[in-house]
């Protein structure tokens, strides 16, 4: 019998376990599956035997890329980590940054960044189930979800000046204001989604086929998750209420009234489940903080950081040198390090960073949620069908950006 | 309430560590390579760190020893963060493995070794994760310039 596998890049295994097994390789392209990785699988029948996962197809050198840049200009690369909620991304190393420079941000920046957190996190899960859904055949489902998820981008592009990726946090604040009559429309917009989530309970949480595919699928336990490192939504899917959010408050979420919405048994209609309350949550959330939101300035007066403004800047030299350093040299980061975590979507997001009290970074390392969940992944495959893959590895909502950095 | 734990984990394991201290909540310990596995083991069993966050590495060239291990743990119980670094010599870059401890080390292990080289004893699969087989370096050692280009692989087919 043929042992060699059709691809022979980085097999963990090469040998068929039994004689009469058939190893496959799926990706790192494949229709089905969204994220670029490669899954090679030995199948017993359909049934998945062992599973070795490959990521770092869209490794582009984003830690030796950051060694060479300004810390300021490291704001729009941490964007396209997780590219579906780059706020929270900015937000979480702006803060690894201030914690370094001993910043405290302003009363309003600190309730806008944990707002626009929830909002990112809103989006991000909106994009999860709706791609899911999409993926098991579900287009209604998918079509109402990134209807209102469009909206949600084009609103934050009236915000930040992009759909995508925002280049919103600054070091010591964000870049701008909320535009006049930005609070009116969210308002509308939660509105709507609230009707449209409706509907998608409707058609999809007692649907039989759901069912069918999701319920006791890519089962894990808490030991197990714990184990490989889980974190975010899917270690919340087996039952555990672990949230950054509530154990370890940053930002304003200490002044939040919130629950964590928990599993029951770790599968696939769990994490399904675990995201849709989430946003119901953020939901919420969003709706407290829009009646705490105080007025003041968004941006911390601390010239070692914050450009001063642009009319000063055309006048008077001091601002016009000022401009100059912060651009130039990038902000003065005093020498030492920090792991600062926020409870990003998809688990904690981690940012070590080590200074040596240059404007530019020694180390940036990214602990990304993703990267961690591959590791893992295999737990939440092996034993299951191989049509399971597709929806297993939906739900555990891998972001390429991130996982290969 | 932190506080409080992080000086108990402090007190019980300051025998093991050359050096102890929180720094931006974090309490950091500085430890000799060969003390890293029973401290973790302790870690793990007795104080309540259950998760296992990261493993990476610090390239302190031209100092030596050169390289600055680093790890981070979170205790799902006492919510607090436990860092532990240890420094290893550019001749012979090894720590040991968590991989009997923690099943995450598997690919965070992997991702140390491809960026800067760093051996894990008792970790038998260092595959490149983030690279592939065929790359020649380790892109985050200082001396890696960042333009460098790379061999031809040959055409898998």
């Amino acid at each position: 019998m043929e042992t060699r596998l059709p691809n022979t890049v980085r097999p963990a295994f090469d040998a068929h376990e039994r004689d009469d097994t058939v190893i496959v390789n799926i990706g790192p392209s494949h229709p089905a599956t969204h994220g670029t990785v490669q899954i090679i699988a030995e199948l017993d029948g359909e049934r998945v035997l062992r599973t070795d996962i490959h990521p770092g197809y869209l490794h582009r050198g984003f830690e030796k890329e950051c060694e060479s840049h300004t810390w300021h200009n490291l704001i729009p690369y941490v964007d396209r980590l997780n590219y579906v909620s780059a706020l929270i991304n900015d937000f979480a190393y702006c803060e690894a940054v201030e914690k370094l420079m001993g910043i405290e941000i302003t009363p309003r920046c600190r309730y806008l960044r944990t707002l626009l957190s929830e909002y990112s996190r809103l989006v991000d899960h909106l994009t999860c189930v709706a791609a899911g859904l999409m993926e098991l055949g579900a287009m209604t489902a998918f079509l109402y979800l990134v209807m209102i998820r469009d909206f949600m981008y084009e609103h934050l592009a009236a915000l930040t000046g992009a759909r995508v990726t925002y280049t919103y946090g600054r070091i010591g604040g964000v870049a701008r204001d909320l535009p006049d009559g930005w609070l009116t429309r969210l308002k509308e917009i939660l509105t709507q989604y609230e009707d449209f989530v409706g509907r998608v309970h409707g058609l999809v949480d007692r649907n039989r086929i759901f069912i069918d595919r999701m319920r006791d699928v890519g089962t894990i336990t808490t030991a197990v998750a714990l184990d490989y490192g889980y974190t975010g939504p899917i270690l919340r899917s087996t039952g555990a209420p672990r949230d950054l959010r509530k154990d370890t408050p940053y930002l304003a979420y200490a002044e939040l009234d919130f629950d964590v919405p928990v599993g029951i048994k770790g599968d696939n209609y769990d994490r399904y489940f675990v995201r849709m309350r989430e946003m119901d949550e953020s939901v919420y959330m969003m709706r407290q903080l829009m009646d705490m939101l105080p007025a003041g300035p968004i941006n911390v007066d601390d010239r070692r950081c914050v450009l001063p403004e642009k009319d000063l800047v055309y006048t008077e030299i001091e601002s016009l040198i000022n401009h100059f350093k912060v651009i130039m040299d990038g902000p003065k980061v005093p020498a030492g390090e920090v792991y600062s975590a926020h409870e990003s979507p998809n688990g904690e997001l981690g940012f070590y960073l080590v200074s040596t009290g240059e404007g530019v970074p020694w180390k940036v390392h990214v602990r990304a949620p993703s990267f961690v969940h591959m590791g893992g992944a295999h737990k939440m495959l092996d034993g299951f069908q191989l049509a399971d893959i597709v929806p297993t590895f939906g739900s555990i909502n891998m972001i390429g950006g991130e996982c290969d950095r | 309430m932190a506080a409080g734990i992080l000086d108990r984990v402090a007190e019980a394991l300051a025998p093991d560590a050359t050096s102890a201290g929180v720094a931006h909540g974090i309490l950091v310990l500085t430890l000799p390579p060969e003390a890293l596995l029973p401290v973790v083991r302790r870690l793990k069993s007795e104080l309540g760190f259950d998760l296992f966050l990261d493993v990476t590495a610090v390239d302190w060239m031209p100092q030596a020893p050169r390289f600055e291990v680093v790890w981070h743990f979170y205790s799902t119980q006492h919510h607090v963060r436990v860092r532990l670094k240890t420094r290893v010599p550019e001749a012979d870059p090894v720590v040991d493995s968590l991989l009997p401890l923690y099943g995450a080390a598997s690919f965070m292990e992997r991702e140390c070794h491809d960026m800067y080289g760093i051996g894990f004893r008792g970790n038998a699969d260092l595959r490149p994760v983030l690279l592939y087989e065929g790359f020649v370096g380790h892109p985050l050692r200082k001396d890696y310039p960042k333009e460098q280009e790379q061999p031809l692989v040959p055409y898998r087919s």
